[in-house]
């Protein structure tokens, strides 16, 4: 099984050469600690950079660099700012390649919830409906079950929907999970995890096709 | 050169009345116009819709507002972080509208530019496309999300000059240029107000057609909400 790391960790294989990449908040933010440094990647943060950077060091800094979790950032070299407009002028234009996200619950045709709570937690959507409305390529990064146990991968979403049919892919603590037409694939295993516990805690339908290797972290 | 230039804070927002709606830059604390927010509170004008992307924080930004009961909606994408917020909103004492960010952003720069309405992907499918209209082009749904009408946008620029021209600073810049030209007033405040000629024309970001009235500011905080750092490797 793997802890949020890990689970960053295996995403960060799916980040390729020449992508630009928006993070989330949460286990998204920690891809960019280990993606390969021998290839070329962006980072987007949807309140105006591209070429985002790590934390600034104590003392460096500026309320005027942030990511979109409000965390002080660093701008790159290259590195550009930009307003809001345009900002999801990249998104909705597809102009970026790849976004990763977290969510409270996926159904198993690739519909998203993660903003919502009915009369417990409404913190707002944020950019994650424009995100998810217009990315070809949207990994979601999450626990396979939630606190209670229940499974967060499921036939029907039960919380208000962020977005329709638009998830393609699932990593969590786990396994790897791709969304098809016909349902959650297994693509993966998390190391020490058999086939029989992740079909038990998925309550979508789960396609196990042949042999399901361990994952290479 | 047309000039711009009022006095300060109090002039800049004459005019400002109970139950107007006003646009406010910034995202989270960072580039929010913290002069015309203070003013706000010491007016005390009472039921106001706001439209921001965040609502600040308990004891600053727009948080002061909240805590002395003076808006009566929020139109935001993000409002975590607030606890009176939270509180009033779930108690129904705040109308509060959540509308995608990117969503927020086309609706300001369509009042900006003249466009009363955009079709955005963003939320269809979801309750905040539900009782809007929505067409399909070219196999893909689209909702049709309506320009903002609002009295005043209060903006914080890093520089501007006498006639308005603007130059933001970093990710504070966000919402900022979106909203100017956007209402009926555009009330810009710098923190460094310069005579026309000093800044680069090629560097502008806002051209000062879209704004009213300038002022620079005074005693920016800039407070930063979440402060984190890496040490040295």
């Amino acid at each position: 099984m793997l802890d949020k790391e890990g689970i960053a960790k295996r995403i960060a294989k799916e980040v390729k050469d020449g992508y630009y990449v928006n993070l989330g908040i949460g286990i998204p933010t920690l891809v960019a600690n280990f993606v390969r440094d021998d290839i070329e990647v962006e980072f987007q943060s949807e309140n105006g950079i591209l070429g985002m950077g790590p934390f600034p060091l104590e003392g460096e800094e500026d309320a005027d660099l942030i990511n979109a979790g409000k965390q002080t950032i660093t701008a790159l070299p290259g590195a550009s700012f930009f307003d809001s407009a345009m900002s999801f002028g990249m998104i909705r234009g597809q102009h970026v390649d790849l976004t990763i996200l977290g969510a409270m619950e996926v159904a198993e045709n690739g519909d998203i919830a993660n903003w919502k709570i009915p009369g417990k937690m409404v913190k707002g959507m944020g950019g994650a409906m424009d995100l998810v409305a217009s990315a070809e390529n949207i990994i979601v990064a999450m626990m396979h079950t939630n606190k209670a146990g229940d499974s967060k991968l499921l036939k029907k979403c039960s919380l208000p929907l962020t977005g329709v049919a638009c998830v393609t892919k699932i990593v969590t603590n786990l396994a790897v999970i791709e969304v098809t037409k016909d349902g959650f694939k297994l693509l993966e295993r998390a190391p020490g995890v058999s086939v029989e516990e992740i079909q038990k805690a998925t309550e979508g339908k789960l396609l196990v096709e042949g042999d399901i290797p361990e994952m290479q972290l | 050169m047309i000039r711009k230039t009022v006095a300060n804070v109090k002039d800049a927002l004459q005019g400002v009345e109970d139950g107007m709606t006003f646009m406010l830059g910034g995202f989270g604390l960072s580039g929010i116009p913290e002069n015309a927010i203070s003013e706000l509170v010491r007016l005390n004008v009472k039921n106001l819709t706001c439209i921001s992307n965040n609502a600040g924080v308990d004891d600053f930004g727009l948080g002061l507002l909240l805590q002395k009961k003076q808006i009566y909606k929020m139109v935001s994408s993000y409002v975590g972080e607030n606890d009176e917020f939270e509180r009033q909103m779930l108690s129904e004492e705040l109308d509060v509208e959540l509308i995608p960010q990117g969503t927020l952003a086309a609706r300001c720069q369509a009042a900006q530019q003249g466009f009363p309405a955009i079709y955005t992907p963003a939320g269809y499918g979801t309750e905040v496309s539900q009782f809007k209209e929505t067409r399909e082009f070219d196999g893909k749904m689209y909702v049709l999300e309506k320009a903002f009408k609002a009295d005043f946008a209060f903006v914080k620029a890093w520089k501007g000059d006498k006639a308005g021209n603007l130059i933001f600073k970093g990710t504070a810049r966000n919402f900022n240029p979106l909203m100017c030209g956007a209402a009926k007033v555009t009330v810009v405040e710098v923190e460094e107000l310069v005579e026309p000629g000093e800044l680069d024309p090629n560097q502008i970001h806002i051209p000062g057609i879209f704004v009213q009235r300038i002022f620079e500011g005074k005693n920016y905080e800039k407070r930063i909400e979440k402060r984190t750092v890496r040490k040295v490797s």
